[in-house]
């Protein structure tokens, strides 16, 4: 059985349907990339995933977990943490304020501070600037902080909305590059993406979104070869 | 009329009362994003309840502090549930109303419990007044003075330092982003509102112990003083309400002695249109847009 099965999940913003009827699902080990337009319902997916919006109809089954009665707070000591669009971290706190929030849940001091050193090693900047107000990192920085203060939680899995969003060629590779280690270290990862080239690219398979409607699926490099995809998403 | 010295030390007590009181509106603020116009009735709450205990009960002084300030914070604990919690998504002038009519509420058990006419209390702070050159500062300045550095002191360690305060800091910056970390919002905001009304509950406590009178209407003025020092301090930042704070009873302390009674309330608002003119946000408020 998948690691996280979605089915039939329909999501309302009042009376508008962000997303229509919606199943897919996500096997361990796997990076799943999730592309599409502006507004097709990515961000709304990985949130009614994560329990901050609740479903009108539909079942998310995280290892036998339905998300959809568990309280948002209570979801990432389940094993699953989420990487928010905008980075959303918090700006006030320092960057080690910051990381130790996502370790929020874990209650092993001596285990934290392994994690702590494994992050600073994966992220050297985040080290050097453990101090700084977090509010006053440059936008690539702050998405290393965004991601390494969910991997603080120990996750299986990981959900990621447009970590490339707003970043300079040069830090896009980086974070691409941190993405394919998460997967290599053995974490689940689902990425929600507009740079569907790079995002196909690392994936094994991937959901296109079209207004809240899966319009293709399938095996990522097949993806990249589909001439509608190449057409809308890849530009080419 | 004392030294200036004198009018000074005055003024930090009745200043660190306010700002006790004020940490309550700034913290709620900070995390609720709400004024909760009944913030000044728990003063009054707790005055009744330390009135109670100790001359009703007979209690020990330390057994009726802790029964009052326990009591306030349980007291702002259910407020919050039953009132405003089921609000948060309302408009907020359908919170300010509640919390309006809360005010009111808290007011009218009051009256109906011990009726309008104040009650005499003699103050619980038995400290001899001590004299420093021909500078006097009464026990219960004092003691004021103290206790309110170690609230305010234990608090800023309490946000700075432990996991917590952290997490009642990453809450009151983004609710859906602390529940990602699996902070519970609702236990935070709870907790908040605690540490609120307990502070209120100690002012309540020094405050009947410098004016050793009761009244239903007791928390409204030192309410709404500290609600004007919170914003004086910028709402929302914890060192702004006590700076608030401790500057509103300095000015009001000094305008009485040296100016005139009268005008005292005039100056203190005039101070207070005059910063929020220069810097809209308060002395140490964040020029940060509201988010929705
Ligand atoms: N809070 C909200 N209230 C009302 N409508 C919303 C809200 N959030 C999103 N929507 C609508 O739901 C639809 C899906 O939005 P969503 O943010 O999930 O898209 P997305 O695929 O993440 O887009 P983007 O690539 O721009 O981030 C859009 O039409 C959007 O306008
Ligand atoms: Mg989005």
């Amino acid at each position: 059985m998948a690691m996280l099965t979605i089915k039939d999940l329909n999501v309302y913003y009042g009376v508008i349907q962000a997303i229509k009827g919606i199943s897919f699902e996500v096997n361990e080990g796997e990076v799943i990339a999730l592309i599409g337009a502006n507004g097709a319902g990515k961000t709304t997916i990985l949130h009614t995933i994560t329990g901050l919006i609740t479903p009108k109809a539909g079942s998310i089954d995280f290892e036998g977990n339905d998300l959809v009665k568990i309280p948002a707070h209570k979801i990432v000591s389940l094993g699953m943490a989420h990487v928010p669009e905008g980075r959303r971290i918090f700006a006030e706190l320092t960057v080690l304020e910051n990381l130790k929030m996502g370790a929020y849940t874990r209650s092993d001091k001596k285990e934290m501070e392994n994690t702590l050193e494994m992050i600073y090693k994966r992220f050297p900047r985040l080290k050097e600037r453990k101090n700084q107000i977090a509010g006053t990192l440059s936008g690539g920085e702050q998405q290393m902080l965004a991601m390494g203060r969910a991997l603080m939680s120990h996750p299986r899995i990981i959900l990621m909305d447009e970590p490339s969003m707003g970043l300079s060629p040069l830090f896009v590779s980086e974070i691409f590059d941190i993405i394919r280690e998460i997967s290599e270290s053995g974490t689940t990862v689902l990425l929600v993406e507009q740079n569907a080239k790079k995002a196909l690219s690392i994936a094994d398979r991937a959901y296109v979104l079209e207004t809240g409607n899966i319009v293709l699926s399938g095996d990522a490099k097949e993806l990249m070869n589909d001439d509608s995809v190449k057409k809308a998403y890849l530009g080419e | 009329m004392g030294s200036v010295l004198e009018q000074l030390i005055n003024g930090l007590g009745t200043g660190s009362i306010y700002a006790l009181i004020a940490l309550g509106y700034t913290m709620v603020y900070g995390i609720a994003k709400m004024i909760n116009f009944a913030h000044g009735d728990i003063i009054m709450v707790g005055a009744y309840v330390l009135y109670v205990t100790v001359t009703q009960f007979k209690l020990p002084v330390i057994a009726a502090v802790a029964i009052t300030v326990t009591f306030c914070a349980v007291l702002g604990i259910t407020i919050e549930k039953i009132a405003y919690k089921p609000l948060r998504k309302a408009p907020s002038l359908a919170v300010l109303i509640t919390a309006i009519g809360m005010s009111f509420l808290l007011q009218s058990l009051a009256l109906l419990i011990f009726n309008a006419n104040p009650i005499a209390f003699k103050s619980i702070i038995d400290v001899q007044t001590v004299k420093l050159g021909n500078t006097t500062v009464s026990g219960v300045t004092l003691v004021t003075l103290i206790v309110t550095m170690i609230c305010m002191i234990t608090l800023s360690l309490f946000i700075s330092k432990t996991k917590a305060g952290s997490a009642m800091r990453a809450v009151s910056e983004d609710k859906a982003a602390a529940q990602l970390m699996g902070i519970n919002v609702n236990r935070t905001i709870s907790m908040t509102f605690a540490i609120g009304s307990a502070l209120a509950a100690v002012a309540g406590i020094l405050f009947v112990c410098q004016y050793q009178s009761i009244k239903p209407t007791l928390g409204a003025l030192p309410g709404i003083k500290a609600f004007v020092a919170a914003v004086l301090g910028g709402i929302g930042s914890v060192p702004g309400a006590m700076i608030g704070g401790v500057l509103l009873g300095v000015i009001e302390s000094i305008s009485k002695a040296y100016i005139s009674s009268e005008l005292t309330d005039a100056i203190v608002f005039g101070v207070l249109v005059l910063v929020l003119l220069v810097k809209p946000s308060g002395l140490l408020g964040k020029n940060r847009i509201e988010k929705v």
